[in-house]
């Protein structure tokens, strides 16, 4: 393939920042951004329907990387492929995990849900490593090396699957929250479960399938994940930390702000890398977002009234 | 009412008194078995080990190093004619683990001799917490320079001082006749005790020859995405380009510069590309790693030093794989058990003030050679190669006289995808 530009002998020193990198670094935050939509809607949709605060979604979101792993690597089955097996095997595996602990979690949801899901994340976090070491891997397909000459630099295809799954699965997430009978359900839920309940709406059933569908949405966001990144089953701290502030950024609960928090973390982080300098990339970004909350306390699209139950 | 006032009382008293009895007979024991070299029973050898977070890459080989030594002296009849058993506590890979792991090795386990964690954060939290009583520390991976700043005098490091590293890159690199030599230079590194050193030397020494520095980044270790970094990189356009990095940034930094076709005529990383399949297996082959540098602390597979024969036969007998998979962290832990050894058997004791003095005023040989430690705890003796990955075989090709091939330079293009 015939490149834009690339090779050595350097032309570029500290001086000036070049204007295409600044456009790839504004692209990639949006591809990127996207991806952590998806792995952090699942987080906000479980706190919005069940006041829990999913410690382990930074874990099952490598648990469904190395799922993606064993099926490309033992199975020879393609990555995206894979899907089709990895999003059900979580989806019962957080609908298993919300039977087996959230259910029993009466009071101080908030507060103990933290607890129960980071001893939930160390088991898996203990399980993976006694499975795969602790050696660091990185899932192969013939599109994640493979590039397009794009603005001046080379997209990796990866990238731009990426954003077409997350907004695939974002939609359907939509319509599912928006547009049907359970997303009815789901959306009473999160506004009263004790109304939801009196109505006659089966809050447990939406609990457990909203639990399910959180999870599930982490074993497409881990399958890319794992594509653009190395990873370990420690890798999960720093994934968790970031969604967690997505999150908060975005607004507890909001779908809409988890997208948007999403791709202005990243945008604002891979411009200030480029433009000023990586040390300063977080300071901007948290410095930003302190700002925004003092603002509004709630984040970006968090709702008014808090849950009172 | 007045008589169960007195029984309260008599009763606090017992507790008072049973309270001193157990904290007398606590120090005594700890003044036991602490330091009693003619007490019967193993020789207990107390360590934390990265099992879980940021250093659980690491944790393993290095607990395999510890374990690899104690199984063959256990052999070989024990040590000072005890068997040894080795007491490891995971620490999580934070300083805070590793603090809270050293206090309960040695007050509550007892231990008879402590060894280093992973890292130089770590190792200096170690070593404080074993100063205050009274215990040596030799260790493998605490090798920055701010390790030897803490004024301490009981670590004692067995590998090469960080800041040494990339000497000896930095040094062929200016062996080369003036017309192939780089003009410019970019570096990048994660913000890390070990790795900045590392770069610091180069540097210095490649500017003062002439080379250009055109990008300088630090980056936080916490991060996990370091796509715009290697943006930066390559928008540089450097000739040449030094990476502190461990072994995932070392990856996503290859991924990307192979990504946007960017060909810099040499790469070096810290670390990363001595970690094997580790290295290889992500990026997709060997072949991507072609031409790709690495300093070396002073092991490989084919190298004459102490016992290396011996190692690697018990290595692949008791792990499986070849000598190409053993990790440099295997190595430095089995090496931290040769001085260890070497001390204790010249001694013929495991007091630890003795044990202190001996460090301190001895030679050792060691898997990375020779050791002599500085009265800070550096190795003063041990001296860096340059591998070098070419042809699928991770190589030495620097200095010379260790060189099996001659360096590949300028780098090859990347293999097409």
């Amino acid at each position: 393939m015939v490149g834009p530009r690339r090779q050595t002998s350097g032309s570029h020193g500290q001086e000036g920042v070049p204007v295409t990198l600044i456009i790839e670094a504004v692209i990639l935050g949006i591809l990127t951004g996207s991806v952590y939509a998806l792995m952090s809607s699942g987080l906000t949709l479980i706190f919005g329907v069940m006041d829990i605060i999913n410690i382990a979604q930074g874990i099952l979101v490598i648990l469904g990387a190395y799922l993606s792993y064993t099926l490309e690597k033992y199975l020879h089955i393609d990555i995206m492929l894979g899907l089709l097996v990895t999003i059900p095997t979580l989806f019962l595996l957080g609908m298993g995990i919300e039977w087996a602990f959230m259910r029993r979690i009466r009071r101080d949801r908030v507060m103990i849900s933290i607890l129960v899901t980071f001893a939930v994340a160390l088991v898996i976090e203990g399980l993976l490593n006694f499975i795969f070491t602790a050696n660091y891997v990185q899932l192969q397909a013939p599109y994640v090396d493979a590039t397009i000459p794009v603005f001046g630099f080379y997209l990796p295809y990866i990238y731009v699957f990426a954003f077409i799954l997350s907004v695939v699965l974002l939609t359907l997430l939509y319509f599912l929250v928006y547009r049907t009978k359970f997303g009815f359900g789901l959306r009473a839920s999160m506004q009263d479960r004790t109304a939801a309940a009196l109505i006659g709406i089966d809050v447990e059933r939406v609990q457990t399938i909203t639990f399910g569908i959180g999870v599930a949405l982490a074993a497409a966001g881990g399958m890319v994940f794992g594509a653009t990144s190395p990873f370990n089953a420690a890798t999960s701290y720093d994934l968790i930390s970031r969604l967690l502030v997505i999150i908060v950024l975005g607004g507890m609960g909001s779908l809409r702000g988890a997208l948007f928090a999403s791709i202005g973390m990243l945008i604002i982080s891979d411009v200030t890398d480029v433009v000023w300098s990586p040390v300063w990339a977080s300071t901007v970004f948290f410095a930003l977002l302190i700002v925004l909350l003092l603002f509004r306390p709630r984040g970006l699209y968090g709702r008014l009234e808090g849950r009172k139950q | 009412m007045v008589r169960s006032t007195v029984a309260i009382s008599k009763l606090f008293s017992a507790c008072i008194v049973i309270v001193l009895m157990l904290t007398i007979l606590e120090a005594c024991s700890s003044s036991s078995t602490t330091n009693n070299s003619t007490q019967a029973g193993p020789i207990v050898i107390g360590a934390s080990i990265a099992n879980s977070g940021d250093f659980s890459a690491d944790g393993k080989p290095t607990e395999q190093g510890y374990q690899l030594w104690a199984d063959t002296i256990n052999k070989q009849g024990g040590l000072l004619g005890r068997q040894v058993r080795l007491d490891l506590v995971n620490d999580n890979s934070t300083p805070e683990g590793v603090t809270t792991a050293y206090q309960k090795l040695i007050n509550v386990d007892h231990v008879n001799l402590v060894v280093g964690p992973f890292a130089d954060l770590t190792a200096v939290a170690a070593a404080k917490v074993a100063a205050r009583s009274g215990y040596a520390l030799v260790e493998g991976s605490g090798t920055a320079v701010a390790v030897f700043q803490q004024g301490l005098d009981n670590i004692f490091s067995v590998s090469l001082s960080a800041k040494n590293y990339m000497v000896s890159f930095a040094e062929y690199i200016l062996s080369l006749p003036a017309g192939q030599r780089p003009k410019t230079a970019a570096y990048a590194t994660q913000d890390d005790p070990f790795l900045i050193p590392q770069l610091d030397g180069a540097r210095a020494l490649l500017e003062h020859g002439g080379i250009k520095t055109v990008a300088y980044l630090k980056y936080p270790a916490e991060t996990s995405d370091y796509t715009p970094y290697a943006q930066r990189v390559i928008a540089s356009g450097a000739d040449l380009v030094l990476l502190g990095t461990f072994t995932p940034d070392s990856i996503a930094y290859v991924k990307a510069f192979k990504q946007q076709h960017y060909n810099p005529k040499a790469i070096i990383a810290a670390s990363g590309p001595d970690q094997g399949s580790q290295f290889t297996g992500p990026l997709g082959g060997t072949k991507v790693a072609e031409g790709i540098f690495v300093p070396n602390g002073g092991w490989f597979a084919g190298i004459s030093t102490y016992q290396n024969d011996q190692f690697q036969r018990d290595y692949i007998a008791k792990f499986g794989g070849t000598a190409a998979d053993i990790s440099s962290d295997t190595v430095q832990a089995y090496s931290v058990m040769q001085v260890l050894t070497q001390a204790v058997n010249k001694i013929h004791s495991i007091d630890n003030a003795k044990l202190k003095q001996e460090l301190h005023s001895d030679a050792f040989d060691t898997l990375q050679g020779p050791v002599k430690f500085a009265p800070d705890g550096e190795n003063t003796t041990a001296v860096a190669f340059l591998f070098q990955w070419q042809n699928g075989n991770l190589i030495p090709v620097y200095p010379q006289n260790h060189a099996q091939a001659n360096p590949e330079y300028p780098k090859a293009q990347w293999p097409s995808s």
